[in-house]
């Protein structure tokens, strides 16, 4: 029987099957499914650790002790795991450890653009990269096995275009293997485990041969295989670009690479023997190329396709056509120049905090104080475009607070805010805010807590008290934490009060000393709130545009007064507390 | 086994990966290859989201090919009107008879394009455009976030399936609480086109 999956979710079966037992991820567009999907397994166990670090390390220790396990996590999160994924492949495990990392080409939702096929490179790994869910369940297995038997952390690559299409996956009749009856026995071996130096001397040459042992191991690895067509023309590929590839170039010869970290270099030798002209096709960095250029044979690659940003099945066919590969019909060509020339110029729709948002009272206030601010990951991170125009900065998970001192440090004049949400906070911002302290700068530091990590779709997070399968345990609170610290200046309040937040934060502004607010409101998306939403007087609206500066979707300026569109409006009465006209009149209070 | 490529076009929170879902599942019934993408995360804070679906003997891949698109359902005018590059010159349109202004037409930095320039725009290689009053017809049966059912409701009278095929997906990927809403909206959407 074959089902629709997602490829986040067949990563989770195939891991499922496959007897991994625990869990660990911290959410991240687009991974977030994976956790998601194997939390409703039975039997296992799944969770959100407080960042990829954490949830790495959580998954090396299931491994040490001989349970199978998961980590799943976006890109840059690897950049949060990598000194984990580094001591990982020195030590090896003792069961299967699998890291799905899914990288987001064209950064979808991300903040930078990374192929992380080079960490496998770097870290002396294997990775293995699906084109469909189908392989993705697969590949999960196949590296919970290759972990064992090359005793090794595997990484299993996706990209936005496979953890968040859809395709058949075979359901299997087989059900994963029983749990172990007994507890399993913990293995003390600390001159495997133990990464003091000498150690780890003696461990990096076992890294370099394991992974002598892989490159042989995939010169018949069954998923690198070669689809002889036409012998003009070889590709080199795999993933999406597989897929792609495979509709543009239908007549050509394939090497379809199911392992992309170590390569087979026979089998590429091979390929490129039976063929006259060899291609590469992959998306972001040229690993593929750059390989079999070192291996001394002609390719083509960067020079036909960009190194920036995602393919898609008609980049890869114009870069074809533009480099002479493949030719276009004319008929095909007179109705793309006909198109072309009908297409005006359409308004843009980006994102936007969603109606009754407590971020949008937030940052209106935070833009009226005129405080420089250093702003983080999240739905909030929204505020920087117009009309909100209110965050300076966003780099990193945490990165704002750290920032904010230094840019304090730096010996400017404005006033410093640093502003993150309760489960950036949980993620990366205690470290930084431990600084502020202890190195003495005059910060004051928002967590804008909406209860939930919002962005990636409501996930639990250590501030909310619920874990990813549901279970009630101890709430880890943001105020108890800063109050441990040892800051003394610490208000929490609620943002849609606006007057109350603006006194509060000019205080905190004024005042010499570091400080936290905890502006507390919970997501839209999470409550589900809505009340009956407010109409304006066409009389009393002067049409000064005071209220689209909080850049609430409903609110619409035509014919020279503002109207207020009741399906996308929840009910929130910001824009009354805005209007200086009184002209938005509350439908609530009868 | 013709290969059938469907574009699903709105706003982040309109619904159209449950349209989509239902459009996948329909196909894998009907004995067809099928890959979808959908677009999630960042796209979802009311901004511009894209579902491709493609039915077909062997998809390889997920993403539809310009100037290939048989069927755009369009889930807002303006997200409609973006994508008349990717369809075919035989490509039958559906378009929700709804508008969602963009932040720069609410703060009066871009206009909103006429109604009839946008349907201009999606015919101008002599594609069949269809108006559904969908968003109106999900807000009366009690809730407009059903209007992608309805949509679906009206692509379906020029695919293969039975209404009670399509209704066991629906079904299957629709909570209880609103499935009767659904299957309304459904068959109103269906009803729109023979009206």
């Amino acid at each position: 029987m074959k089902k629709m999956m997602l490829g986040n979710e067949a990563f989770a079966y195939g891991a499922y099957l496959a007897g991994a037992r625990v869990g660990a991820a911290y959410p991240g567009t687009p991974s977030t499914e994976i956790m998601e999907a194997y939390a409703t397994y039975p039997g296992v166990h799944a969770e959100w650790a407080p960042n990829e670090k954490v949830a790495l390390d959580v998954g090396i220790g299931a491994a040490y002790a001989g349970t199978r396990a998961l980590v799943s996590l976006k890109q840059v999160g690897l950049n949060v795991a990598a000194d984990a994924l580094f001591y990982s492949s020195y030590t090896g495990l003792k069961a299967g450890l699998v890291l799905v990392v899914a990288d987001d080409p064209s950064m979808h939702s991300s903040s930078t653009e990374q192929d992380s096929r080079s960490y496998a490179k770097a870290a002396k790994v294997p990775m293995l990269e699906p084109a469909d869910s189908e392989e993705a369940k697969l590949f999960t297995g196949i590296a919970l096995d290759l972990s064992e038997k090359f005793d090794t952390p595997v990484l299993v690559r996706s990209v936005t275009r496979i953890s968040h299409s859809a395709t058949p996956v075979e359901i299997s009749d087989v059900p994963p293997p029983p749990a172990p009856s007994e507890p399993p026995m913990y293995d003390r071996q600390p001159l495997k485990f133990v990464m003091v130096p000498a150690n780890a001397r003696t461990r990096h040459p076992i890294v370099v041969e394991r992974l002598e042992q892989v490159k042989e191991f995939a010169e018949t690895f069954p998923h690198n295989r070669i689809e002889m067509g036409d012998e003009s023309l070889g590709i080199v590929t795999s993933g999406t670009s597989y897929q792609y590839a495979r509709e543009i170039f239908p007549n050509a010869s394939f090497l379809k690479l199911g392992m992309v970290w170590p390569l087979p270099e026979k089998m590429i030798r091979e390929f490129a023997s039976r063929v006259k002209t060899l291609i590469v096709v992959e998306e972001l960095v040229p690993v593929f190329e750059e390989y079999i250029r070192w291996l001394g044979l002609p390719v083509r690659g960067r020079d036909i396709f960009p190194e920036i940003g995602e393919f898609s099945p008609h980049l890869v066919k114009e870069c074809a056509l533009a480099a002479g590969l493949i030719e276009e019909e004319d008929k095909a060509k007179a109705e793309a120049a006909a198109t072309t020339a009908a297409t005006p110029q359409l308004p843009n729709r980006p994102p936007m905090l969603c109606a009754g948002c407590g971020h949008r009272a937030l940052f209106h206030v935070i833009r009226e104080s005129g405080a420089l601010v250093l702003g983080d990951i999240g739905c909030y991170t929204l505020s920087f475009a117009p009309p909100l125009n209110a965050i300076h900065t966003t780099g990193c998970m945490g990165a704002g607070i750290g920032q904010a001192h230094g840019v304090a440090k730096g010996g400017v004049k404005d006033r410093i805010i640093a502003v993150l949400g309760d489960s950036t906070f949980m993620h990366s911002g205690i470290h930084p805010l431990i600084n502020v302290l202890y190195n003495e700068s005059n910060v004051t530091t928002i967590i804008s807590d909406n209860r939930v990590t919002a962005m990636t779709g409501s996930q639990q997070h250590p501030g909310t008290g619920i874990t990813l399968q549901g279970k009630h345990t101890t709430e880890v609170k943001p105020e108890e934490l800063v109050r441990g610290m040892g800051f003394k200046k610490i208000d929490i309040l609620d943002p849609h009060d606006i007057d109350n937040l603006a006194k509060v934060l000019e205080d905190h502004l004024n005042s010499n000393q570091p400080s936290v607010i905890i502006a507390r409101r919970p997501c839209v998306i999470l409550t589900k709130e809505r009340h009956t939403p407010p109409i304006v007087d066409k009389e009393l609206c002067v049409d000064c545009g005071s209220c689209m500066e909080i850049g609430c979707t409903p609110l619409i300026q035509e014919d020279g007064y503002v109207r207020i569109d009741p399906i996308l409006c929840n009910g929130c009465n910001l824009c009354i507390k805005i209007c200086p006209a009184e002209a938005i009149i509350d439908q609530q209070k009868e | 086994m013709k290969n059938i490529d469907f574009l699903l076009a709105g706003v982040g929170g309109q619904g159209t990966i449950l349209a989509s879902n239902i459009l996948g599942q329909v196909g894998l019934k009907l004995g067809y290859d099928v890959k979808k993408a959908e677009v999630h995360g960042m796209a979802m804070r009311g901004g511009m989201v894209d579902n491709h679906v493609r039915w077909g003997e062997k998809v390889y891949s997920p993403l539809v090919f310009k100037g290939k698109v048989d069927y755009l359902v369009g889930f807002e005018m303006l997200e409609a009107a973006r994508w008349p590059a990717y369809m075919s010159s035989n490509a039958i349109v559906i378009v929700n008879n709804y508008r969602i202004n963009p932040p720069s037409v609410n703060m009066g930095k871009a206009s909103y394009p006429p109604k009839d320039e946008i349907a201009s725009l999606l015919t101008a290689k002599g594609e069949r455009l269809i108006w559904v009053d969908a968003t109106d017809i999900a807000y009366n049966l009690g809730n407009a976030a059903a209007a992608g059912v309805v949509l679906l409701g009206s692509l379906s009278t020029f695919l293969d399936g039975s209404e009670e095929e399509w209704m066991e997906e629906i079904a299957d990927l629709v909570p209880p609480k609103f499935l009767e809403l659904n299957k309304q909206a459904f068959v109103e959407g269906r009803r729109a086109m023979n009206a």
